[in-house]
């Protein structure tokens, strides 16, 4: 049995497979379910100061390769959001708080609530596509990245993350912003900017109009923005987008990941795609001989 | 694939004054209790269970609530709406004698339920329960299969006066039933369980859905169980360790609406 343990700045994961933030964790009852399913951590959905419906329905449709979506940011408010947190840490697994404002004043109030209620670590959504005011619209300005960042930093405790766009010039800049105002880590990637119209209706089908694409077709695009953050930084990466398989969060691993999300592979391989991507990694492993997952971090690079 | 296939709606029929029925071409298999999304393009896209299940056309039969089901209710022949799904488990339904019991909009769910029953020649009973007779739809088609439908009604203005689930309790003490099955109001579906104990019990639940396909979590209840996959049906079994069943649902937000 390969040792599949890894480390994200001071958070130990007992295995590299997280919950990606926006699926199966509005509320803790699913979170348990996903950490029974033998994730190493969970990621919440993305919460704010004040409650959102999100954007009407049509918020989520299938395509060729993967999915299309524009939830909006629906959240019940990071009031109502404690009971979730304190009930989920209840059965001691390791919980990543993700938060969104539109300024450092809101991530900075997020984050200590989130903090206050025993979140293990903050992630920070920096790369909403569909969301005005949010977002990526806010991790495209590597100027704030690194102001809310820091503001974020300078008051809290636990690792503070950044997750972000593939939908900028240059990722690399962006993400040298976050770790100039102190992230532990990069988060890589978001959804990437999409749409679909519907050729009988003559629209577009999302209520949003536009959406975020996500699953297998972002794969190769998540992969090689892992690689060039993980060429230009220090701090580490946790890598996401597109991944179902074992070989899947092995490539993110070699492109210079220390952990994986998985988030829309929940369809194509059911909840416990967690367990089967672990058993796929440690198959591979044992076949090639590799001891420990650290091993293999970044090795594509030499 | 799990996106809106535009089909254009065959008919419509009104069941009351605020019930309307839309069938429309979409052919292909699927269970009684098993839902759709529908798309009106430019409103909203809802779930709907089957009322009607035919090789090539289905059916839905809808009360006007909200904008999307008022938009829905303004639809004639010819009009075009998006179809994905169906979606879920479905009712269980299987030999011996059955009790099926719908409350108001669950009437339309329940109906093609029974209908499926009678077509295998299981035997069963039926309870429609609504506040009102004029909100009373499907009786006549449930006559159809069926010998005797029992109504009831909150203010006695037909059958027998009082709550379906009250009309339920008095069946199960008077006659022996393999299986319960209901759709419903949330608050009348736990008290038919309670009243159940030991006949086997499956209750059509309703939650906000989104993705409908077990991805977005906004249908979850209990540890995590998705109505829009493992549900929309569940038994008693599971129904009892659901601390939040018949007590409260999520806005589409995830904050907690208590069941009034
Ligand atoms: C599996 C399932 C099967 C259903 N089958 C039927 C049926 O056969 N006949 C029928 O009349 N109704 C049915 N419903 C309820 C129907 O979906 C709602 O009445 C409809 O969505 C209301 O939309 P609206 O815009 O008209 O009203 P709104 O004013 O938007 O809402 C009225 C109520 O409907 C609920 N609702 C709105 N959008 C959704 C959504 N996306 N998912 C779930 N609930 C929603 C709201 O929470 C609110 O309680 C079913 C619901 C589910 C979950
Ligand atoms: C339905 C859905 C909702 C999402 N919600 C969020 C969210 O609230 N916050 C966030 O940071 N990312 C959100 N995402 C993005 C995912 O966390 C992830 O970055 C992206 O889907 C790529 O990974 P995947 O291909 O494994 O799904 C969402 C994705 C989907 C499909
Ligand atoms: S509606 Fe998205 S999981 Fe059920």
């Amino acid at each position: 049995m390969a040792n599949l343990a890894t480390k994200i700045a001071s958070l130990k994961l007992d295995n590299p497979t997280i919950l990606a933030s926006g699926l199966m964790d509005e509320d803790a009852g699913s979170m348990k379910r996903i950490i029974d399913c033998g994730a190493g951590a969970v990621v919440t959905k993305s919460i704010g100061l004040k409650s959102r419906d999100g954007y009407p329905n049509p918020t989520v449709i299938e395509l060729e390769t993967g999915f299309l979506n524009a939830m909006g940011l629906p959240n019940p408010g990071i009031k109502d959001f404690e009971e979730e947190v304190k009930k989920i840490k209840q059965s001691n697994c390791v919980l990543i708080g993700s938060v969104f404002g539109s300024n450092s004043k809101e991530f900075l109030e997020l984050g200590s609530e989130m903090q206050s209620f025993g979140a293990d670590a903050l992630e920070l959504n920096m790369s909403c596509p569909h969301a005005k005011g949010y977002g990526v619209e806010i991790g495209s300005d590597s100027k704030l990245v690194k102001e809310i960042t820091s503001c974020v930093k300078d008051s809290i405790d636990i690792p503070v993350f950044v997750k972000l766009s593939s939908n900028v010039t240059d990722i690399k800049k962006i993400a040298m912003a976050a770790e100039k105002g102190n992230a532990d880590g990069i988060v890589a990637i978001n959804t990437v900017k999409a749409m679909k119209i519907d050729i009988d209706i003559k629209a577009p089908i999302l209520a949003n109009r536009y959406g975020g694409y996500s699953g297998k077709a972002i794969k190769p695009i998540g992969v090689r923005c892992v690689f060039e953050i993980a060429e230009s930084l220090d701090i580490p990466i946790i890598g996401v987008g597109g991944i179902t398989t074992g070989e899947d969060a092995l490539e993110y691993v070699m492109a210079g990941a220390s952990a994986v999300q998985i988030g829309t592979g929940i369809y194509y391989r059911e909840i416990d795609i967690f367990n089967k991507v672990c058993q796929e990694m440690n198959m591979w492993m044992n076949d090639n001989n590799i001891k420990k997952i650290s091993e293999l971090i970044g090795v594509a690079h030499k | 694939m799990n996106k809106p296939t535009i089909t254009k709606i065959i008919k419509t029929q009104m069941e009351t004054k605020d019930i309307k029925t839309l069938k429309f071409y979409y052919p292909g298999k699927m269970s009684p209790g098993q839902f759709f999304m529908i798309w009106i393009p430019g409103v909203d896209e809802i779930p709907m269970s089957a009322s009607y299940i035919n090789k090539e056309d289905k059916g839905i039969t809808f009360k006007k609530v909200g904008a999307a089901t008022s938009a829905l209710f303004k639809m004639n022949k010819g009009d075009k709406i998006g179809v994905r799904g169906p979606y879920g488990n479905g009712f269980n339904i299987k030999r011996g004698k059955t009790l099926f019991i719908g409350g108001g909009t669950g009437i339309a769910t329940i109906t093609v339920a029974v209908e499926f029953a009678a077509n295998k020649k299981f035997s069963s009973d039926v309870i429609i329960g609504v506040k009102n007779k004029k909100e009373l739809f499907f009786e006549n088609r449930l006559k159809k299969f069926i010998n005797k439908v029992y109504v009831s009604t909150d203010d006695g203005s037909k059958g027998y006066k009082g709550f379906a689930s009250d009309l339920t309790k008095h069946l199960l003490s008077k006659n022996k039933y393999t299986s319960v099955l209901t759709c419903g109001p949330e608050i009348m579906m736990k008290q038919i369980l309670s009243a159940c104990k030991d006949t086997q019990f499956q209750a059509s639940i309703e939650r906000y859905m989104k993705c409908s396909v077990g991805l977005c979590g906004q249908c979850c209840l209990g540890n995590g169980l998705r109505v829009c996959k493992e549900g929309p049906v569940f038994d008693g079994k599971t129904l009892k360790k659901i601390p939040e069943f018949g007590v409260y649902k999520r806005d589409a937000s995830g904050r907690k609406i208590k069941f009034k």
